[in-house]
């Protein structure tokens, strides 16, 4: 293991690292364009240009020292590129020299040459690294007076991106992409000195399953989304860390929210699931659902229509009719969409409550869904997780495999759904004419919420804390990234600045405050209706019963989680080593 | 033991300090000032036109094509008020966005200018205009109808800005 010095600190290398590479691993920031951990080296962008030097030999091959006897550090007289020096041994690397900051000026004066400057219609700016150098590394000023080299703006690269060739500092990165890590090479150079620009292959578009990952990695606002463009300011939003529920992967992300509405979703590193990236898919389509066709309030069914009601009225009337059927007329149906949270408490109502052994979890495996990288066939975020709580029938209980025909021989009489929308299991929409009561946790206007006797409004992902448990058992922490009447004061603060600071009278803050709770705080409720009193607070109450009843979890809290972003069942005593993450940008956008 | 000099007291003069004299002075002066021109403005039956330098309500420029404004947002983040809300869209013309939505609550806009001398584009610039007088908190949220006004309008103001900022 090579030792190098990055000015004056010591540090322990890998063989084979570069200089960059070593330097994030010790939390040590160097600047750069070009240089992304997860691809192949480039070395155009010259940003990263460093001193690098070596302890002098003399003649007869021992090291020189210096009347103090320290080494002397003979330095090159060129600087290097650290995104392509490979370390050795007693390396010594300068950052902050004076030749090194000059050096960091004139690239930066360079690349401002020709760039339009246009951030005030960039969607990249309050996040963009050409911005944040241009603040720290840059002279302030340009000497250059000629005419910019213009090139197209506004260029469509397919269903998701656009490409403005006039901003792209050519860094190559979404290049090297494309052939790395999406595999659709059709990205390439044209042209040579200041008419250098990207270029998609004749006939070609840029639209694989990963394709919006580009705009993140782009240092600059060359490559934007169609789908969010112009939506809002960064600064004007605020970005809660969450995982994706699209499928079993479990991506790490964070969700930009402003005016109590999502935004867009970005991926957030996390070197032991998704790496840097998230699919199309998870980006596009998990959020729609949280802004639009909600259930806003508890309803029950009157005359054959659905009327809202209040909380107290929905569980009352909920557990008079529950009352009044055996427990194994019920069927009570977790949801691998739901957290372990809500699925541990179910389990907890199922058995302890209603003392009822029917109780079973909907899969939702898609096979076209899932490929080689990150998305997998199991279309729903956390079914280990709700198996691994305890929602799995118990040894005389009705499953999956009979409740159909269970339903229509009228066994089942009551069906319990926790947010599972059914549509994964065909036959068993068919069959729900034949129930007396239809009880459900909803978070939208469904099929199944027509037919449902009571509707307990429930809150999304983007709206609880909780954990979920990802395809390679991993188990993941997050937190709400939106108000609703529920959370309202342990969130007010997590909001953005509009969020925060808006009065009565302002346009900006008129958005409905929704009447969800998350799912472990209904069924406390109607808990309460049985007889039983639960005194859990908050979600981590929860998840300290769980890590203390069930072995696979033992040992694990919210806080070891996050510091590891996340651990294996099983593993909470050795968990896989923390990683350092290389963060892209370091301006925050709130 | 220290002794105050030069108190307000030893500083008058012996028929200041018996009073009456300067009394019948001072209304003597007020005596004076009925026959003189007088400056009363009957506002608002006589307006007064402020100079280029005044810092009336924030207006929008609008040139014959339409707004300058391209939405970016700059004025209504360093509003230290939280008076401007934009919100950007797409438009086909050269700049790329426009502002959808422009509202400034001037129950909240404290006329400190920042949010013209931020702008990118010289296209929100502190007007002549004065008169504020609303009926509901509704009414004092003005959007871009009323926020815009002609350039011709607005030559004072930027030519002031042209010489000075
Ligand atoms: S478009 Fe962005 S990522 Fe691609 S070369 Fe240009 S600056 Fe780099
Ligand atoms: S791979 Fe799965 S978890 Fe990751 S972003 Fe896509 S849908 Fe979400
Ligand atoms: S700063 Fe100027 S261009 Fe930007 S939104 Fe405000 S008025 Fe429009
Ligand atoms: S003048 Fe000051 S307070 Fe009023 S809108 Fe502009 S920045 Fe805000
Ligand atoms: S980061 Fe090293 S040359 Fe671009």
């Amino acid at each position: 293991m090579p030792r190098i010095f990055i000015d004056g600190k010591e540090i322990e290398a890998a063989q084979g690292q570069t200089v960059i590479e070593a330097a994030y691993a010790n939390g040590i920031q160097i600047t750069h364009f070009c240089w992304h951990p997860e691809l192949t080296i480039s070395g155009n962008c010259r940003m990263c240009l460093v001193e690098v030097g070596m302890p002098k030999r003399l003649p007869d091959g021992n090291y020189q020292n210096d009347e103090s006897g320290n080494p002397v550090i003979s330095y090159f007289p060129k600087l290097q590129i650290a995104c392509a020096t490979v370390v050795s041994e007693g390396m010594h690397i300068r950052t902050k020299t004076d030749s090194v900051v000059h050096a960091q000026e004139a690239v930066m004066e360079f690349f401002l040459i020709n760039h339009p400057l246009d951030c005030p219609i960039c969607d990249e700016a309050g996040q963009c690294k050409l911005q944040e150098y241009a603040y720290c590394h840059s002279r302030g000023e340009s000497r250059f007076e000629d005419e910019k080299v213009h090139a197209p703006k506004m260029q469509s690269w397919g269903p998701t991106i656009m490409f403005d060739a006039e901003r792209c500092i050519k860094c190559s990165r979404c290049i090297r992409f494309a052939q790395e890590i999406a595999g659709q090479d059709v990205l390439t150079f044209v042209n040579r000195g200041d008419h250098v620009k990207i270029e998609l292959f004749p006939g070609k578009q840029f639209d694989n399953p990963y394709s919006m990952n580009v705009i993140d990695i782009c240092p600059v606002g060359a490559l934007t989304s169609k789908d969010f463009r112009f939506k809002s300011r960064v600064w004007d939003m605020s970005f809660n860390d969450s995982i994706c529920p699209g499928c079993a992967r479990g991506c790490n992300i964070k969700i930009g929210v402003r005016n109590n509405e999502i935004l867009r979703i970005e991926p957030r590193s996390n070197p032991g699931v998704n790496k840097y990236w998230m699919c199309d898919y998870g980006r596009l389509n998990t959020y729609k659902n949280v802004n639009d066709n909600r259930i806003t309030s508890p309803m029950i069914r009157w005359k054959d229509g659905l009327i809202q009601c209040s909380w107290d009225e929905a569980v009352s009337k909920a557990a008079d009719l529950m009352k009044k059927y055996k427990p194994d007329e019920i069927m009570v149906l977790g949801a691998s969409r739901a957290t372990n949270e809500g699925n541990y408490i179910l389990s907890k109502f199922a058995r302890e409550i209603l003392k009822t052994d029917n109780i079973d979890l909907i899969s939702d495996i898609d096979d076209s869904f899932g490929d080689d990288f990150l998305k997998v066939s199991d279309k729903k975020p956390n079914y280990k997780g709700a198996f691994e709580v305890g929602i799995v029938p118990g040894d005389s209980g009705v499953s999956m495999n009979n409740l159909a025909e269970n339903m229509r021989f009228k066994n089942i009489k009551v069906l319990y759904v926790m947010t599972d929308l059914l549509i994964s299991h065909r036959p068993l929409l068919d069959e729900l004419d034949d129930l007396e009561l239809l009880i459900v946790h909803a978070q939208n206007n469904t099929y199944l919420t027509e037919k449902a006797d009571i509707i307990f409004a429930s809150s999304t992902f983007a709206e609880v804390e909780g954990t979920f448990v990802n395809i390679d058992k991993r188990v993941q922490h997050f937190g709400p990234a939106l108000i609703t009447a529920e959370n309202l004061r342990h969130m007010g603060m997590k909001m953005s600045r509009l969020d925060k600071f808006g009065a009565p009278n302002d346009r900006w803050t008129q958005h409905d405050l929704r009447e969800c709770l998350p799912n472990w705080k209904i069924l406390m409720l109607l808990a309460e209706q049985f007889g039983v009193k639960w005194e859990y607070k908050k979600a981590n109450d929860i998840f300290r019963e769980i890590s203390a009843n069930i072995e696979s979890f033992k040992g694990m809290t919210y806080e070891l989680l996050d510091e590891y972003q996340g651990i294996v069942l099983g593993k909470a005593d050795t968990p896989a080593p923390k990683i350092n993450k290389y963060v892209s940008y370091v301006m925050k956008p709130n | 033991m220290n002794r105050i000099k030069n108190t307000e007291l030893e500083r008058l003069t012996f028929w200041q300090k018996i009073y009456l004299p300067e009394i019948v002075r001072g209304m003597g002066i007020t005596l004076k000032q009925v026959f003189e021109p007088k400056f009363t403005r009957q506002y608002p039956e006589e307006k007064w036109t402020p100079e280029g330098s005044y810092r009336g309500r924030p207006v929008l420029v609008e040139e014959e094509d339409g707004e300058r404004c391209v939405a970016c947002g700059l004025c209504s983040r360093v509003c230290p008020a939280l008076a401007i809300e934009v919100q950007a869209g797409e438009t086909d013309r050269n700049k790329e966005r426009y502002p959808v939505k422009f509202e400034i609550n001037m129950l909240r806009c404290i006329f400190c200018g920042f949010c013209e001398e931020v702008c990118p584009e010289e296209a929100i610039v502190m007007s002549k205009d004065y008169h504020l007088v609303f009926q509901s908190q509704e009414d004092a949220i003005l959007g871009k109808e009323k926020l815009l006004v002609p350039i011709s309008k607005l030559r004072d103001r930027l030519e002031f800005l042209r010489q000075y900022k």
